[in-house]
């Protein structure tokens, strides 16, 4: 700032290059602009490149992955990695398992927390404000000391190995970091203004009617955070669903956790150089893990940035 | 008469409403919470003909976890130097992409969706994967600038700290997604004629994000650090985790002595939390 000044003599001069570089009232000039852009492009580089790194590298042959000299851009693309970790995953199979565990999982939470933000959000009842202090303090209490005892619970009642072991606590509104979804639709309802439900009450609507014609129409946006949120942290977990589900369902990612062992079963080492396991066959199995989310992300993410400017993510 | 009847029978509809989590509160976290307490001041064996089998031997667990146990109680001390690193580096973080993106720039979205990414696919496995590979670490950073040579010459107390941020600076910001969201929300909701106003008195943008910025955020900071605790302490790679879960099927120890851990565990974890909060709170007031 100081080195611009002192090189402009003309005061006029000075004025006009220092509001171009350094900006002034409703802009950031130049300076700040170029710095702005830096900024976010180095950050949004350290984002995306272990994304950018898994995709390279899943595309590598051999010969390309251990000539040091290909670094970013492969001789060729190369498609076996695919093929292999394709079935290395059981791809398909898994894929149905892990939507079928996740759907049911989040829908059972979505429409549980809608029922319960609407009933703390919307009603006057003696023990609400204790109840919702309560349940935002269990959001604080680990899975790691719930889920011990919710083992040995869910052995004797025959939940253990079953997608019911997820499903029941997410009906419950004891899911995963479910206190966030109700505070979410705790939000939402209260924005909706009164008036509309009193009407419909005038009407001779019960309370259940005005909740699922008025309310809960209204309440997309929480809808589409709670669904998105839900699913892909359900998607992404490992420690609690490998405990759960023991052998008998194998999600996609818990695949992933087991795919050194996979593979060794698939394709004995040692016998052709070009069938042991790589780094690129890792990074194509990692690559095929996320990728669904990933569609699934560029499907709805407008939606979900909309949804988010609506209705904020935390209240107050 | 009619007027009574209405709020008594709204309270009804209120608990209704509420009870599923109610029942669950009751049956999937109150309950196992006083058994998984209670199975912490026993000695736990799982048969197959009689079930569970507890024998109390009072405090021993507790004892076990820190006298003889070396590893829980290293792996604890290990957690706590990941969070006081890990916390302060996502918030400001957060914070500074979140100023960035509540700023007028164009792309704004473009943006938004890249530093949304990591929300939707980092899991344990994935994030194994690449630490495997040592893609969590920038290569370019290494080339620039060599860390571990530049703080070698540093104390130990300073250099680790240093280098434990730069190894891990990939994973760290991953787990900023839902913190920005937060972030991002407040900074929408300041009113922009306080800034205007302040301009026109000549106040700088260093001064404005100090005297009003920062304030208006305050509470929502405190959100982001107790998120933040919540996402590391559920982590399955944190340094306690695989330790609590090993010791769950571990003959010689078993559920009972996992309890213990477990619990050992939450209270280190509201302590934290707790202190954290005080911290706060007594500054806000002064």
């Amino acid at each position: 700032m100081e080195r611009t000044e002192s090189k402009v003599k003309s005061p006029e001069k000075m004025a006009k290059v220092k509001r171009i570089l350094l900006g002034g009232r409703g802009s950031y000039g130049v300076l700040g602009n170029i710095f702005i852009y830096m900024l976010l492009i180095g950050i949004g580089f350290v984002y995306l490149y272990p994304l950018l790194y898994i995709l390279v590298n899943s595309m590598k042959d051999l010969e390309d992955l251990l000539n040091p000299m290909v670094k970013w851009i492969p001789t060729h693309i190369y498609f076996s990695n695919y093929e292999k970790a394709f079935k290395v995953l059981n791809y398909m199979p898994t894929l149905t398992q892990t939507l079928y565990v996740v759907l049911l999982s989040t829908i059972a939470q979505v429409i549980s927390s809608s029922l319960i933000g609407y009933g703390f959000a919307r009603y006057n009842f003696k023990g609400k404000n204790f109840f919702f202090i309560l349940m935002i303090v269990t959001f604080l209490i680990p899975q790691q000391t719930l889920m011990i005892p919710r083992f040995l619970m869910f052995q004797k009642l025959g939940l253990l190995n079953s997608v019911l072991s997820f499903f029941v606590p997410a009906t419950f509104g004891q899911g995963l970091n479910q206190a966030l979804f109700i505070l979410i639709f705790y939000q939402l309802f209260r924005m909706i203004p009164k008036s509309l439900e009193e009407a419909a009450k005038i009407d001779g609507a019960n309370d259940f009617t005005v909740f699922a014609r008025i309310s809960l129409p209204l309440a997309t946006p929480a809808f589409v955070i709670s669904f998105v949120l839900s699913m892909v942290w359900y998607w992404n977990e490992t420690y609690l669903s490998s405990l759960y589900f023991g052998n008998v369902i194998k999600t996609l990612p818990m695949q992933l956790q087991s795919f050194v062992d996979s593979y060794r079963l698939l394709f004995p080492s040692g016998a052709v150089v070009t069938d042991r396991l790589n780094e690129s066959v890792r990074m194509a199995g990692t690559l095929l893990t996320i990728a669904p989310l990933l569609i699934i992300y560029f499907i709805v993410e407008r939606w979900l940035r909309e949804s988010i400017d609506s209705v904020g993510i935390t209240g107050e | 008469m009619k007027k009574f009847k209405n709020s008594t029978l709204k309270q009804i509809y209120g608990y209704l409403f509420i009870s599923p989590w109610l029942l669950g509160f009751i049956f999937l976290t109150a309950y196992p919470m006083l058994y998984s307490l209670y199975l912490s001041f026993n000695k736990v064996k799982i048969t197959a003909d009689s079930g569970i089998i507890t024998e109390f031997i009072k405090f021993d667990n507790y004892k076990y976890a820190f006298f003889t146990d070396v590893s829980f109680v290293q792996s604890l001390v290990n957690f706590l130097i990941q969070l006081l690193l890990s916390v302060p580096v996502i918030i400001v973080f957060a914070l500074v992409i979140a100023l960035l993106l509540n700023s007028k720039i164009k792309m704004k979205n473009f943006f938004r969706t890249i530093f949304f990414l990591p929300v939707i696919i980092t899991s344990s496995s994935v994030i194994n994967e690449l630490t495997q590979q040592g893609a969590t670490q920038l290569p370019g950073l290494s080339d620039i600038l060599n860390i571990s040579a530049l703080t070698a010459t540093w104390p130990v107390y300073i250099a680790q700290p240093v280098n434990y941020i730069f190894n891990n600076l990939i994973t760290i910001l991953w787990f900023s997604g839902i913190q920005i969201l937060v972030f991002l929300a407040g900074l929408q909701k300041i009113n922009v004629s306080m800034y205007e106003a302040a301009k026109i008195d000549g106040a700088t943008s260093w001064e404005i994000f100090w005297k009003i910025t920062l304030p208006a955020i305050q509470p929502l900071i405190i959100v982001n650090v107790v998120y933040t605790v919540v996402l590391l302490s559920a982590f399955p790679m944190n340094p306690v985790s695989p330790i609590i879960r090993d010791n769950m099927f571990n003959i010689s120890t078993g559920f009972g002595y996992a309890s213990a851990l477990a619990w050992i565990y939450l209270i280190f974890l509201l302590g934290f939390v707790g202190i954290y909060a005080l911290f706060t709170v007594r500054r806000g007031r002064d």
